[in-house]
């Protein structure tokens, strides 16, 4: 294993410090704990907006935190969710008398935890609601989850669902629009290189050189298939028709395209994919509405893309467009 | 017997002996069909948890088990903090106020405990989890009048054993499917070590 880290157990520490030292008037620690929340919190009379999980996913999900977008994000070790009391502390902490919201990724640990929080913060009088983000296409229950994951479309929750709560809109109504965001977003990703988890110091499957793997998920669990390597134009064919075979994007709609290096793919590679994607789109009267192309929700050092694509209407345009002061999300 | 708080002291001393032991067991088992962190996780949460009762101090039972499900639920992880908190918290609040805690109140802990653990979980009996194992113990506590007279230990080991032949169809192991068949449940494991534990509180008080 060879990594830029001080002590494998002390990465998630020494990572939430950096971030917040790089972004000192928009976040800070909560101390004592993993969590990393908007300076100014709470804000009184605004739904505070809480996500997370584990960490090797960065910039998700504590570069969101910040005015028009996240409240609070929890940080769990690498590839962990965070455990029940890290999350009610970041409850608490953006509790601005106008209920909580939680944004959760569709793995079995993040559920949970995050479910058993709530419980814990209702019962201490904080109204909670919650949507579980499922985006990813390609596998219906894997290693990590019972139905399908939640990758890169979590980012576009995050995005629509703060800069509703902004607005001053009511839990019911970040609620529905975060649901809404949900029910139009679909994502798919491959990778060429495993990554490793500094803890576990070797990596947690193996590719060969001319090997590829279709939906694989962003711990790296197993996806559709293993096989050989094909051009940039293919990969992004197969990724985009999967998606489109879901059936929610067709002629006609406007759509955001988020292209998503899963840590060490190159921004080139991601313009190649991108341009393909874009190409497909146009042929099937699809209207890219807005492009998204870099590092959202990466996995370690993985090499690899996702592809995501967000069918809009007006309402969900607007929030899209809106300020976000969000370190990784400025808009 | 009524159970005491030093009886419930003594019950999770025992239990954080039994998955010390264990450890690698339970990892083991959870290499064939889950991330292999099972008995890590719970030998890490177990052994918080000996660590605050040998130096706190308890007016009831009810407080042991709350202190038990709040350090597992905050070192446990995964999805068997949350599960294992879920069940003692629950039987927590069902034996609140009542010290020592009598059969029948016992019977009603562990009962919140399993719909605890069902509702949590979004899971049933058949489908290779640790509900497999809670389920049937409860029952033998509903149908048995005291601690002595309870085969819950017995029931218990069948019940674990019987995991093996289970297809899993919930939780990580689910992803194996048909190749969870033949290993028995880590979840299953750890929660007859619980309740192995308890039988011998129970033998010991005698």
């Amino acid at each position: 294993m060879k990594k830029i880290i001080n002590d494998p157990n002390l990465v998630v520490q020494d990572m939430l410090k950096g971030m917040v030292s790089a972004n000192p008037s928009a976040i800070k620690q909560l101390p004592e704990t993993t969590v990393i929340v908007r300076s100014d919190v709470p804000t009184v009379n605004k739904v505070g907006l809480v996500s997370g999980g584990g960490s090797g996913h960065e910039p998700a999900h504590a570069g969101y935190v910040g005015k028009g977008m996240l409240d609070a994000a929890v940080a769990g070790e690498v590839f962990t969710s965070p455990t029940p009391d890290q999350v009610l502390e970041g409850i608490k902490a953006v509790n601005g008398n106008a209920g909580v919201f939680l944004i959760i990724k569709n793995y079995t640990g993040d559920v949970l935890n995050f479910e058993m929080a709530a419980e814990l913060a209702e019962a201490e009088g904080i109204k909670v609601e919650q949507v579980i983000v499922n985006d990813d296409v390609a596998v219906e229950d894997s290693s990590f989850t019972t139905g399908r994951r939640g990758i890169a479309g979590t980012i576009f929750v995050h995005k629509i669902a703060g800069a509703k709560a902004e607005q001053g809109a009511a839990l019911d109504e970040v609620k529905s629009v975060a649901e809404k965001v949900v029910a139009n977003v679909r994502s798919m990703g491959m990778a060429l290189t495993p990554c490793t988890v500094p803890a576990a110091g070797k990596p947690s499957f193996e590719l060969k050189e001319n090997e590829m793997e279709i939906g694989i998920g962003i711990h790296g669990e197993s996806g559709i298939e293993r096989k050989e390597i094909s051009t940039a134009d293919e990969i992004a064919s197969e990724l985009v028709h999967k998606i489109l075979d879901d059936g929610v994007h067709g002629p006609g709609d406007e759509v955001a395209v988020m292209i998503n290096g899963l840590g060490s793919t190159p921004e080139m590679e991601l313009y190649i994919i991108n341009s393909k994607v874009n190409e497909i789109l146009n042929e099937k009267g699809i209207h890219v509405y807005k492009t998204f192309v870099g590092e959202y929700m990466t996995a370690l050092e993985m090499a690899g893309c996702s592809v995501t694509l967000l069918k809009l209407d007006d309402e969900l345009k607007s929030l899209l467009d809106s300020r976000s002061e969000a370190p990784a999300f400025l808009v | 017997m009524e159970l005491r708080v030093e009886d419930a002291i003594q019950w999770f001393t025992k239990v954080n002996e039994k998955i010390q032991e264990n450890k690698d067991y339970l990892t083991s088992l959870d290499q064939v069909i889950g991330d292999s962190d099972h008995g890590i996780n719970m030998a890490r949460g177990f052994q918080e948890v000996e660590n605050k009762l040998s130096t706190q101090e308890y007016q009831e039972v009810a407080d042991v088990l709350k202190e038990v499900a709040m350090t597992l639920i905050s070192k446990v992880g995964g999805a068997s903090g949350p599960l294992f908190g879920t069940a003692f918290l629950k039987f927590s609040q069902a034996v609140k106020g009542i010290n020592p805690v009598d059969y029948t109140s016992f019977t009603s802990g562990i009962e919140e405990a399993l719909q605890g653990v069902m509702h949590r979980g979004k899971a049933t009996t058949g489908e290779k989890t640790m509900i497999d194992v809670w389920a049937p113990v409860v029952h033998s506590f509903q149908e048995a009048h005291d601690f002595e007279d309870n085969p819950f230990l017995k029931v218990a080991k069948q019940a674990m054993e019987d995991t093996k032949d289970i297809m899993a169809t919930k939780g990580r192991a689910a992803y194996f499917k048909g190749k969870s068949i033949g290993y028995i449940d880590p979840g299953a494991a750890s929660t007859y070590l619980i309740f192995e534990a308890l039988e011998e509180v129970i033998k010991g008080s005698k």
